[in-house]
C-alpha cells in the first residue's frame, strides 16, 4: 500500500509539473471564462450558454489528459527506459500499474476540482451581473449545486477512461492505446445506437456483433447528466449510484486485466 | 552463501514479423559471486551483459534456468531491499529535481522523507553532484544522469550492487571517482557486479571478471587464472651465452634480444617446457638468471575468447 502512495504521489509531483497539463487545465479555464462572453450574444439562453460550455470543457480535457496521460503512464516509462530503475526497487508490477493509475487519478479530480472552481467563479460573476428580472427566465439557478453531479460523474468517467488508457499501453503501441481508447469511449457513448443497429442495416451478422459490443462495453451515457443538469431537470441518487458502481467494476477489471499482462510482460 | 547464482540461464527472443525464429541471446548462463567480490561481467557490445542483468532484476523472465541473489530467487521482492541497480544509460522523470528523485526511491525502502533527504544529499555529494541538485533532470547532461543513477543504485546501502556500465558518459574525472566509490563499496562489504567492455576498469577493480562473448560465457576466473591461461610462453634471462651455442638452439628459440656483457633475454614458446633447453644452455656454459612466464594481458584473453566464440545465435530449437 505503501509503495502504491508513493508511486502515486510521483506520478501526481510529475504531471501538475508538466507544462502541456498546466496548458490543458488554463485552456479549460479560459474556455470557462469566454464563455461569459458568448453568453451576452445569446438573450435567454445565456446562463445555459455558460454552464454548457464549461461542463464540456471539463470533460473533453479532462478525457484529453486521461487518454493522452494515462497511456504515458506505462509507455514512456517502459520506452525511456526510466521503469528499470524503479521495477529494481522493492515493488511488484501490481503495485507500479495501481500507483501509476491511482497518481493520474489524483491529478485527474485536483484538475477537476479547479476547474469546478473556475466554473462556479464565472457563473457567480454572472449571478452578480444580471438583473433579477432576467434571472427569472432561467430555467435552473446559475450557481445550481446539482451541477456538482455532473461534475462528480465526470470524474468517475475519467477514471475510467485513465484505466482503459492504462490496459491498453500494457500490450500495444501508444498510437494503437489511442485510437482504442478513444474507440471505447465512442462506444461507452453510443452503446443504444449499436444496440438498435438492426433498424436501420440490413445484415444479419452485424446486429449480433454490435449487440455484443453493447453488452460488453460500459454504457458510459449513463454517466452524462450534463444536459439535465443544465435544464435543472432532477438527476437521481440512486442512477447516480448503479452508474458509478457498474463504472467501478469495469474499472476493477481493467486494471487487474492490465496487472496479469503487464506482470507477463518482458521489459526490452 | 553466494551472493549472486545463475544456473543455465537462457534467453530466447523472437525475431523476424512472418517468420519469428528463436534468437539466443544468453545461453545456458552459468557462474556464482561470492559476498563482497568486485566481478567483472565483460563482453563486447551485444555479448548478452545487459540481458544477464535484466533477468537478475527480472524486467525480462528466462527462456530457462534460474538465477537467485542472497540466497533468494530473482523474482523475490524482499531481497530487492537489499540490492542496488544502475541500468545502462538510465532515463528519469524530466520534471523532478535530483534530490527529490532520490528521497522517492529512498521511501520505496522505508525511509522517511527526512532521511530520504539526507541519504540523498550524502550520495549526491558523492556522485559529484552540487548545487544542480535542485535543478529538475530535464536539465541534466548524460554525465549527470549517470551520475544521479549511481546515487539511486546506492540509496539504500546494498549489500549488493548491480552496475551496468557505469563509466558510460563519464569525464576521466568522473570515472576516476566511480572507480574510487567502487572500491569503497568493496572495502566495506559490499559486493559489485558490473558489467563493460572498458578493460581497464576491470583490470584496475575486478577480483574476478567472466567474459561473455555471443551469448555465451567464454571465460571465467581471476584476472591470474585467466592471463596465465592465455600465458605466451616463457622469459629467460642468460648470462654467459656463447654465440654458437646460440646458434645450435635458436629453432627453439622465438626470440633472442642481447642485454650486454654477454647476457640475453630469450622468449619460449608456450608449446614446449623450458626445462630441456635450460639443462642445454648450462651444459653450453650460460648461467640461468632468471625465468619468468609471459602472461597476457586482460586484453588479449578477451579478444581470443571473442573471436573464438563464434556460434549462431538463432536457435533451430526453444528452450521449454
Amino acid at each position: 500500500m505503501r509503495s502504491i502512495a508513493i508511486i502515486a504521489g510521483g506520478v501526481f509531483r510529475d504531471s501538475i509539473r508538466d507544462r502541456i497539463g498546466y496548458g490543458l487545465v488554463f485552456f479549460s479555464i479560459m474556455l470557462m471564462a469566454s464563455s461569459y462572453l458568448l453568453a451576452q450574444l445569446t438573450a435567454g439562453q445565456d446562463v445555459k450558454i455558460i454552464k454548457d460550455l464549461g461542463l464540456a470543457a471539463a470533460s473533453a480535457i479532462g478525457l484529453f489528459i486521461a487518454v493522452f496521460f494515462g497511456i504515458g503512464l506505462v509507455t514512456k516509462e517502459v520506452e525511456r527506459k526510466s521503469i528499470y530503475s524503479l521495477l529494481s526497487k522493492p515493488v511488484t508490477r501490481t503495485q507500479f500499474v495501481l500507483g501509476k493509475y491511482f497518481g493520474l487519478v489524483l491529478t485527474l479530480l485536483i484538475n477537476l476540482s479547479v476547474m469546478v472552481l473556475a466554473f462556479y467563479a464565472v457563473l457567480l460573476y454572472f449571478e452578480m451581473t444580471t438583473l433579477d428580472g432576467a434571472k427569472a427566465a432561467w430555467e435552473a439557478p446559475a450557481l445550481d449545486p446539482r451541477m456538482l453531479k455532473a461534475f462528480a460523474l465526470i470524474g468517475v468517467e475519467l477514471m475510467f477512461i485513465t484505466a482503459t488508457a492504462i490496459f491498453f499501453s500494457t500490450f500495444s503501441s501508444p498510437f494503437l492505446s489511442v485510437a482504442m481508447t478513444f474507440a471505447v469511449y465512442i462506444v461507452g457513448h453510443f452503446g443504444e445506437d449499436l444496440k438498435n443497429l438492426n433498424a436501420i442495416v440490413q445484415s444479419v451478422v452485424l446486429p449480433y456483433i454490435t449487440k455484443a459490443i453493447y453488452y460488453v462495453m460500459p454504457n458510459l451515457s449513463a454517466l452524462d447528466v450534463k444536459s439535465a443538469v443544465v435544464h435543472g431537470l432532477p438527476v437521481s441518487g440512486t442512477s447516480m449510484v448503479l452508474a458509478t458502481g457498474s463504472c467501478l467494476v469495469y474499472i476493477a477489471t481493467l486494471l487487474v486485466g492490465a496487472i496479469l499482462i503487464f506482470s507477463r510482460r518482458d521489459l526490452k | 552463501m553466494d551472493a549472486i547464482t545463475t544456473d543455465g540461464l537462457t534467453k530466447h527472443y523472437q525475431v523476424g514479423f512472418w517468420r519469428p525464429r528463436p534468437y539466443v541471446a544468453l545461453d545456458n548462463l552459468s557462474l556464482s559471486v561470492a559476498k563482497g567480490e568486485v566481478f567483472g561481467f565483460l563482453g563486447p557490445n551485444g555479448a548478452g551483459k545487459t540481458t544477464t542483468l535484466k533477468l537478475l532484476m527480472q524486467l525480462i523472465y528466462p527462456t530457462s534456468g534460474h538465477a537467485e541473489i542472497l540466497g533468494s530467487p530473482v523474482g523475490d521482492v524482499a531481497v530487492r531491499r537489499r540490492i542496488g541497480y544502475l541500468p545502462e544509460n538510465p532515463y528519469f522523470y524530466d520534471n523532478l529535481t535530483a534530490e527529490e528523485l532520490l528521497v522517492y526511491f529512498a521511501r520505496m525502502f522505508g525511509c522517511s522523507a527526512k532521511e530520504g533527504r539526507e541519504r540523498a544529499s550524502r550520495l549526491l555529494d558523492d556522485v559529484g553532484i552540487g548545487a544542480e541538485r535542485r535543478f529538475q533532470l530535464r536539465r541534466f547532461s548524460k554525465g549527470m544522469v549517470q551520475r544521479v543513477g549511481i546515487a539511486q543504485a546506492l540509496i539504500n546501502e546494498p549489500e549488493v550492487v548491480f552496475l551496468d556500465e557505469p563509466m558510460s558518459g563519464l569525464d576521466p574525472l568522473g570515472r576516476r571517482e566511480v572507480r574510487e566509490m567502487i572500491l569503497r563499496l568493496r572495502d566495506r562489504g559490499c559486493t559489485v557486479f558490473f558489467s563493460s567492455h572498458v578493460l581497464s576498469d576491470a583490470e584496475a577493480l575486478c577480483s574476478r571478471v567472466a567474459i561473455l562473448a555471443k551469448g555465451r560465457l567464454a571465460a571465467i576466473g581471476s584476472l591470474d587464472e585467466l592471463t596465465a591461461v592465455g600465458s605466451r610462453g616463457w622469459e629467460l634471462v642468460v648470462s654467459g651465452l656463447k654465440g654458437d651455442v646460440l646458434t645450435r638452439h635458436y629453432a627453439r628459440i622465438t626470440r633472442a634480444t642481447p642485454l650486454g656483457d654477454s647476457r640475453f633475454s630469450l622468449e619460449l614458446p608456450p608449446s614446449t617446457g623450458p626445462e630441456q633447453l635450460i639443462a642445454d644452455l648450462v651444459a653450453g656454459g650460460a648461467h640461468i638468471v632468471s625465468l619468468n612466464p609471459l602472461r597476457g594481458t586482460l586484453e588479449d584473453v578477451f579478444v581470443e575468447q571473442v573471436r573464438v566464440a563464434a556460434p549462431d545465435r538463432f536457435s533451430t530449437k526453444v528452450a521449454s
